[in-house]
């Protein structure tokens, strides 16, 4: 057993014994060997189901949306670095209440895809060691983030002509199969009822044609634009393989660029959709 | 095939078709101006009335394309005169983003318009719709998006 495990029991029991929170969500060894899942432990005689090793790649602030964690009153969330800028954004948005959750950070060395491979958001990496918590368990770990990692592909695909990249665009959204897997899996997609569900009027065409595809997708990317943390939650569980993560990098860019701000760092800060300067570019309008 | 009254008239000439959301207090106004002057512009623009600049969604741009217009013009009052004070400079930061994410995705921005008019500027509504119209007119049809509905 890890140091890092040992250390999250021993708190997430301490928590639950005291009556801290309520329960505490976590990682437990997954049915196979390489998978984590998902565990919400209520009683502290059951804190050994808790695990944390590379295979913790699932970001875990999506379950503070779901019934069974929301009607809570406390709950400890055991949280590596990037999970906390999802809750950072949620706080800002008035989503959770930031007395209701006990963060059990721990210091990360960089996780793994079910393929083996580090994603980027590890590369890219500057919370290794988490700065927003209540409790921390793990050594602390020096960041060395490649920042240049995070639009690479991105830069790819603008250096394109407008014909190309619709017609990359076009390959992709035709996998989609409109399983929504994307928005599930998102931390911040918090709509209880989303736009894609409305039918009167039908917003977005639910069936998974290309019209209807570039409608979906170009709309979950605006919708998360200025608030995605790059957890990579999407990409993860999209099961067509759709680049998700190049639509949600670029609106990051653009929101870099155009409004200085990067998503998941300040609680206190205002989301830059839901704030203006003055002198906003105003090159483009007529 | 749906058959037209006449039978067999030849299919009448391609014309652009635009579609204005424009603010309720501004351009629309300056739009009315624009006609009670008996100012003359194309017909090609299908104006809808929104609240507020802030009231649009990018959805509405979408759902245009979708039932098959070649341009999309979205217009409200100048920064600084906002009837609810601060609606534009929201609606710019979304426009902002809206736009560049359009562009990503491949789609050509000509066909996207963005402009400022008050209620007293009847004169730059007409020329913006002329200009948008003759823009448009020149690219021809906007075929790309509407008809992605074909199965591969």
């Amino acid at each position: 057993m890890s140091d890092r495990t040992a250390g999250i029991r021993a708190i997430a029991g301490k928590w639950l014994q005291e009556g801290t929170v309520e329960a505490v969500l976590g990682w437990e060894q997954g049915t196979y060997r390489d998978k984590t899942a998902p565990v919400l432990v209520r009683k502290a005689e059951e804190v050994d189901r808790l695990v944390f090793n590379e295979r913790c790649t699932n970001n875990l602030m999506t379950y503070l949306k779901r019934d069974p964690v929301r009607s809570l009153s406390t709950v400890g969330i055991v949280a590596k670095g990037c999970d906390i800028k999802a809750l950072i954004g949620l706080i800002q948005e008035s989503q959770v209440p930031r007395e209701k959750v006990k963060i059990l950070a721990v210091t990360c060395p960089g996780v793994r895809n079910a393929d083996g491979k580090r994603p980027v958001k590890c590369a890219a990496c500057d919370v290794n060691t988490p700065v927003f918590y209540d409790e921390i368990v793990g050594e602390k770990i020096a960041s060395n983030p490649d920042r240049a990692a995070r639009f690479r592909d991105v830069e790819a695909l603008e250096a394109m002509t407008p014909e190309e990249r619709h017609r990359f665009w076009r390959e992709q959204f035709d996998k989609c199969i409109r399983c929504y897997a994307c928005r599930q899996a998102c931390p911040l997609c918090i709509c209880s009822r989303c736009i894609a569900e409305k039918n009167q009027p039908q917003w977005i065409e639910t069936s998974a044609h290309p019209r209807g595809n570039f409608a979906w997708n170009l709309i979950r990317a605006y919708h998360l634009a200025g608030r995605c943390i790059e957890c990579e939650a999407c990409e993860t569980a999209c099961p067509a393989d759709i680049p998700l993560m190049l639509l949600n990098r670029y609106m990051a860019k653009v929101v870099e660029q155009s409004f200085g701000y990067e998503a998941g760092r300040d609680p206190q800060a205002q989301p830059p959709l839901r704030t203006f300067k003055l002198d906003d570019d105003n090159s483009f309008i007529l | 095939m749906t058959t037209e009254a006449g039978g067999s008239k030849a299919p009448a000439a391609w014309e652009p078709k635009i579609v204005a959301f424009i603010c309720n207090w501004c351009t629309y106004t300056g739009a009315d101006l624009a006609g009670t002057s008996r100012m003359k512009y194309p017909p090609n623009v299908r104006v809808i009335k929104i609240p507020c600049t802030g009231r649009f969604d990018p959805l509405f741009m979408l759902k245009a394309f979708e039932r098959g217009a070649d341009g999309v013009l979205v217009s409200g009052c100048h920064p600084g005169d906002c009837h609810y004070t601060a609606g534009n400079y929201n609606a710019r930061r979304k426009f902002t983003v809206w736009r560049k994410l359009l562009d990503f995705a491949g789609i050509d921005l000509d066909r996207v318009w963005f402009s400022w008019i008050s209620a007293a500027e009847g004169g730059k509504w007409v020329e913006t719709v002329r200009n948008f119209t003759e823009t448009i007119r020149a690219k021809g049809p906007f075929r790309e998006y509407g008809e992605m509905i074909d199965v591969r």
